[in-house]
């Protein structure tokens, strides 16, 4: 194929470098420093889409980030991202993209017969259309719906790219590296200060790129190149190009999207796709410059309708012809300039202005250049289905409400500008208050919220001697305020043609007769007839007419139609603008990709993992591992082909009958230390802590201030002052915080310090009847018998020259002590006890076994602290003290939680003896009552009982006390069960207690 | 992302800190006689204030010290910070 529209010698593309690419199957070429966008152009290719409701042919109406139309599926080293604007991707070799929201084919699209249906899909269409039967709604109406109106697929594929995320800290932060941006930047690099200039297009310089000026005599281009040439060698500036800033948040953080690797066929390794930056900056000047806005006419929607600064922008940036007849139909000297470069580069343009008699610089030369202007002139609409033919013009009364009478006249683009919007998003983000400005018919900032500042065009100012001084001012002013130094900067002249004033005309009327339809959002297919209809029924709010009518919506949110919305809404509901206020502008700006937002944190570094020093071990053994918080632990260890289940019941019977260790590692510890560390465990647990002995340990639970139980453990006193706390693994950081709250705000007068030793120390419980002879063996030197290490007794002892601490505590319920020895000798004590063990049948056991032993003697745990039970219900009462305060005492004494009938903990067990209840399943009194069955309890924790050999679980029951030996039935809709059981008492083995203590 | 001031260690990041409620709370002293009301007040019951909020906060991934923040609820604006056992005038 032959770049049919691409002129010599002009643009900024590197033509020695020539790039080959294929849009919807067929192979195209460009050149390096493209867009897809002007690569297609420079092709001849205008069609490249369909519109979201009405499938109408798409081309191309911007250059940038603002296109409304030119959406593509990009496929990139064989990954796939949808929704990618053309005008904004580079071209790069190998670049494939595809059409979307059309099918078959761009070319023959079947959705386009709701065109000719439009009289059906008016504002509001699918809420009142879809309403009726309900039970269409999820078989029919929203998957047609969703397959007719979508717009890119995303890839269900694991994403291969990188992502990264980088935190920075500056003094000023300058959005856009047009003339306000450079100009700024310059001034505060020059005083020292940390600047970051970002920019969101791959080129620097802005508007400068295209418009024909002069600063300090060179070209606006030649300048920007030597002023970012300049700072980028300054150590104290950043320049980033391909960089959006789309984020304004709270105390000037803003977040920037860094486009690294999408010009490229692939990333380079070791290099991000996009890398996201969070950046803190004591200043913020934006510089985003302004977005033509386009004039309202019939059809003007059609391929080869764009915006005139696109235009310009596609000739001088990128060397591409958008047409060679074109019109450009303007209301203010923006047009003149696009018809100026055409004509200059051998293309006769044909102007309409809607002014009567406008004067200026710009249309002097335009005059002077022989181009054919014709005032008081409209572009009723545009003729041609996929491709403009021609258009029909007429002539305009000077109250532009009577149009004249209508010629054809051939053309095959219509450039249209309707002046100019300033980009004042991430202002208004900041909570800056907008306001509107009447002469540019358009919001600027107002009073600054943040420290921020709007500079040049988004400030509404497009004189660019004006720009320059104030940003060069700007620059200087709020770096010395930082850094203190004064650099003078003599501030260039500057050649440029003065405008004159626009006009305020931005919607052609319809002609007698015509039914044209006048698009106003080019996205989603609003036309003016939508607004008008979402106004008559009764929606006022611009924010409901947004919603109501999809205006200003979906991936370009409304850059090019915002603002003719409003003019609409208010010229039929008779108020100005600024009454009629605009929508709320929010983060992002732009799309961000889903992958640059969650950065790293994906697959296993989506949360931190933290092993036990035994890790290793485990998985040499076989180990199968659970998820416990962020800890990885042993679920059970398998043994040829057992499961889950044969191999927990291995494991727990080994320890009922011989000895077991379990890796306890993961459970919090806190050293408590201080004269007062026994008054704060008094003040934190139910129950007493004051005479507890040096070399003993006890058994607590603490309560949040609303009496909820919030965690339990043991405690143990190791000297006069000094006290090891221990916590469920899924609660130790929620309690050092709990524990910190009341020591620093609460009681600061205790003389108490807490620190987590958690990672400290490596636990292993050997529990089981046997564990004492093995203990003995493990600890030669010590005294561990019945009387010398007694039930819930301390001691330290040596373990083969390693310092070890002996815990005689139980959670298996078995004769049991835990062993804990600092962390790296973690795995020589965990070999030396299963070495030593050997003789008495020693296994590991996983979490899975640990359960089963601690459900099947009604010990509690998570899932009965879950967060909804007071002591009673777990059986807990004897542990709270009635002598002293603690923390959630006097919640105890609240009406609920007094009841007769309270909830408490029983066990349960099915009448068949067979069938595991399924946790979480309801108990009920009658399976058969009709629903909503009222619930009496539920199963919090369910087992297989090694001990009886069936089925047990524990359930928290409402008057659980009175209901021992009743028959219920447990119910879970989830696994389709309903199971007859009996109440027992939650202690089913061992109820006594005599095991712990033998 | 608020930016806020801890007395301990300087300007730090939202993301360091914990949120730890109204800082104007008063827990009822130990072993004091206490009504429902007075409980109740202490437990629940809490302003949804717009505007001015004294409110603590814990540097949870940096100093482990409670502070107190001064900070506006609905424009973020933070006035002062103090330490946890600086009585706010």
């Amino acid at each position: 194929m032959t770049q049919a529209f691409r002129i010599e010698n002009v643009g900024l593309i590197n033509r020695d470098k020539k790039l080959s690419f294929k849009f919807n199957g067929k192979t195209y070429f460009g050149y390096e420093g493209d867009t897809l966008a002007s690569a297609l152009l420079a092709n001849g290719v205008h069609l490249v889409g369909r519109s979201f409701k009405y499938h109408r042919p798409r081309g191309f109406f911007g250059a940038g980030v603002d296109e409304p139309y030119a959406v593509v599926q990009l496929y990139r080293n064989g990954e796939t991202e949808p929704n990618i604007k053309a005008t904004e991707q580079e071209l790069f070799d190998g670049l494939e993209a595809k059409s979307v929201n059309c099918w078959p084919s761009v070319n023959f699209d079947i959705g386009a017969i709701n065109n000719f249906l439009k009289i059906f899909l008016p504002a509001g269409f699918y809420y009142k259309t879809f309403m009726w039967p309900k039970s269409f709604w999820y078989r029919i109406y929203e998957p047609f719906i969703r397959k007719a109106a979508g717009l890119g697929v995303a890839s269900t594929k694991h994403d291969k790219e990188r992502y990264e995320h980088k935190y920075e800290y500056c003094d000023l932060l300058i959005a856009g590296s047009g003339p306000s941006g450079l100009a700024s930047a310059f001034a505060a690099a020059k005083n020292g200060a940390k600047v970051i200039l970002a920019e969101d297009k791959p080129r620097f310089g802005g508007s400068l790129l295209t418009s024909d000026v002069n600063i300090g005599n060179q070209s606006g281009k030649d300048w920007a190149e030597g002023i970012i040439a300049e700072l980028k060698t300054m150590p104290n500036v950043v320049v980033k190009n391909r960089s959006q800033i789309f984020g304004y948040y709270d105390h000037n953080m803003l977040v920037m999207s860094e486009k690294v690797s999408d010009h490229l066929p692939s990333t380079k390794k070791y290099h991000p796709n996009k890398r996201l930056w969070y950046i803190r900056a004591k200043e913020v000047l934006i510089s985003s410059g302004s977005i033509e806005r386009p004039i309202v006419f019939g059809n003007n929607d059609t391929p080869g309708v764009m915006l005139s600064s696109a235009a310009k922008e596609y000739l001088k940036v990128y060397g591409v012809l958008v047409g060679r007849k074109p019109l450009v139909f303007t209301n203010n000297d923006s047009g003149y300039e696009t018809a100026i470069e055409f004509k200059k580069h051998g293309v006769d343009p044909i102007v309409l202005d809607s002014r009567k008699n406008p004067e200026s610089e710009i249309i002097d030369e335009a005059k002077n250049l022989g181009i054919n202007i014709k005032n008081s002139y409209v572009v009723v609409a545009a003729q041609g289905y996929k491709k403009v033919k021609s258009a029909d013009i007429a002539s305009i009364s000077e109250d532009k409400k009577q149009l004249g009478e209508i010629e054809n006249l051939q053309c095959d683009c219509i450039c249209v500008s309707g002046f100019w919007t300033p980009t004042i998003h991430l202002a208004s983000q900041s909570g800056n208050k907008t306001k509107f400005k009447e002469e540019i018919d358009a919001f600027v900032p107002g009073q600054s919220k943040q420290n921020e500042i709007t500079l040049g065009a988004a400030n509404g100012v497009f004189s660019l001697d004006e720009t320059l001084k104030t940003s060069f001012r700007a620059g200087s002013e709020l770096s010395k305020k930082i850094t203190e130094k004064d650099n003078e900067i003599a501030i260039p002249n500057v050649v440029e043609k003065k405008s004159s004033q626009h006009d305020k005309f931005w919607c052609v009327p319809l002609p007698k007769g015509k039914n044209y339809k006048r698009f106003l959002d080019f996205q989603n297919d609003v036309a003016v007839s939508d607004v008008e209809i979402a106004l008559r029924e009764g929606y006022r709010s611009i924010e409901h007419v947004k919603r109501y009518t999809t205006l200003g919506m979906a991936t370009d949110q409304g850059k090019t139609s915002n603002l003719n919305g409003l003019q609409l809404v208010s010229e039929i509901e008779n108020k100005v603008v600024p009454a009629v206020g605009h929508t709320t502008f929010r983060p992002p700006y732009t799309p961000v990709s889903i992958g640059a937002i969650v950065g790293r944190e994906v697959g296993k570094h989506s949360k931190p993992t933290r092993k036990s020093p035994m890790h290793s071990w485990h998985e040499k053994n076989n180990a199968v591992f659970v998820d416990a918080g962020v800890w990885l632990r042993p679920r059970y260890y398998k043994r040829g082909n057992e499961n889950l289940f044969e191999a927990s019941k291995r494991e727990a019977k080994n320890v009922r009958a011989n000895v077991g260790v379990c890796d306890v590692t993961t459970l919090g510890k806190i050293d408590v230390k201080g004269p007062d560390a026994a008054e704060l465990l008094n003040r934190v647990y139910t129950n007493a802590w004051l005479k507890l002995p040096v070399g003993k340990a006890r058994y607590g639970v603490m309560l949040r201030e609303d009496g909820i139980v919030m965690d339990d453990g043991t405690t143990t006193r190791i000297s006069e002052n000094h006290y090891h706390m221990t916590t469920t693994t899924a609660q130790a950081a929620n309690v050092l915080s709990h524990l910190e709250y009341y020591l620093q705000l609460v009681w600061p007068e205790l003389n108490v310090n807490v620190v987590s030793t958690t990672e400290q120390w490596a636990g292993a419980a050997i529990a089981g009847p046997k564990s004492r002879d093995l203990l003995k063996k493990l600890f030669p030197n010590s005294d561990v018998s019945n009387e010398g290490l007694p039930f819930m007794g301390y001691m330290e002892g040596d373990l083969f020259g390693v310092k070890a601490r002996i815990f005689r505590i139980s959670f298996s319920g078995e004769l049991a002590y835990e062993v804990n020895v600092e962390s790296d000798y973690g795995n020589f004590m965990w070999e030396k006890i299963i070495k030593v063990g050997e003789e008495f049948n020693i296994q590991p056991y996983g979490t899975e076994a640990l359960s089963t032993l601690r459900i099947e003697m009604g010990h509690v745990a998570g899932s009965e602290l879950d967060g909804r039970t007071i002591p009673f219900d777990n059986a807990l009462e004897g542990l709270v003290s009635k002598k002293k305060d603690f923390i959630g005492k006097r919640s105890l004494q609240r009406t609920a939680f007094t009841a007769e009938d309270r909830q408490r903990i029983v066990g349960v067990v099915p009448l068949d003896k067979q069938t595991s209840i399924p946790e979480g399943s309801h108990l009920v009194k009658d399976d058969k009552a009709p629903l909503p069955n009222p619930k009496l309890g539920h199963i919090s924790a369910s087992c297989w009982s090694v001990e009886y050999d069936n089925p047990f679980s524990l359930a928290i029951l409402k008057d659980g006390k009175n209901m021992i030996g009743q028959k219920l039935f447990a119910m879970s809709p989830l696994k389709n069960k309903v199971i007859p059981v009996e109440i027992v008492s939650s202690h089913y083995v061992d109820p006594k207690g005599e095991r712990v203590r033998s | 992302m608020l930016y806020i001031n801890c007395p301990h260690c300087g300007m730090r990041s939202q993301n360091e800190f914990s949120y730890g409620g109204d800082a104007s709370v008063k827990r009822p002293e130990l072993n004091k006689e206490v009504s429902d009301q007075e409980w109740d007040n202490f437990v629940y019951n809490r302003k949804s204030l717009r505007g001015k909020h004294l409110e603590l906060w814990q540097h949870i991934s940096g100093c482990r010290q409670w502070i107190k923040v001064e900070r506006d609820t609905a424009t973020h604006e933070i006035f002062r910070t103090f330490k946890a056992d600086e009585e706010v005038a």
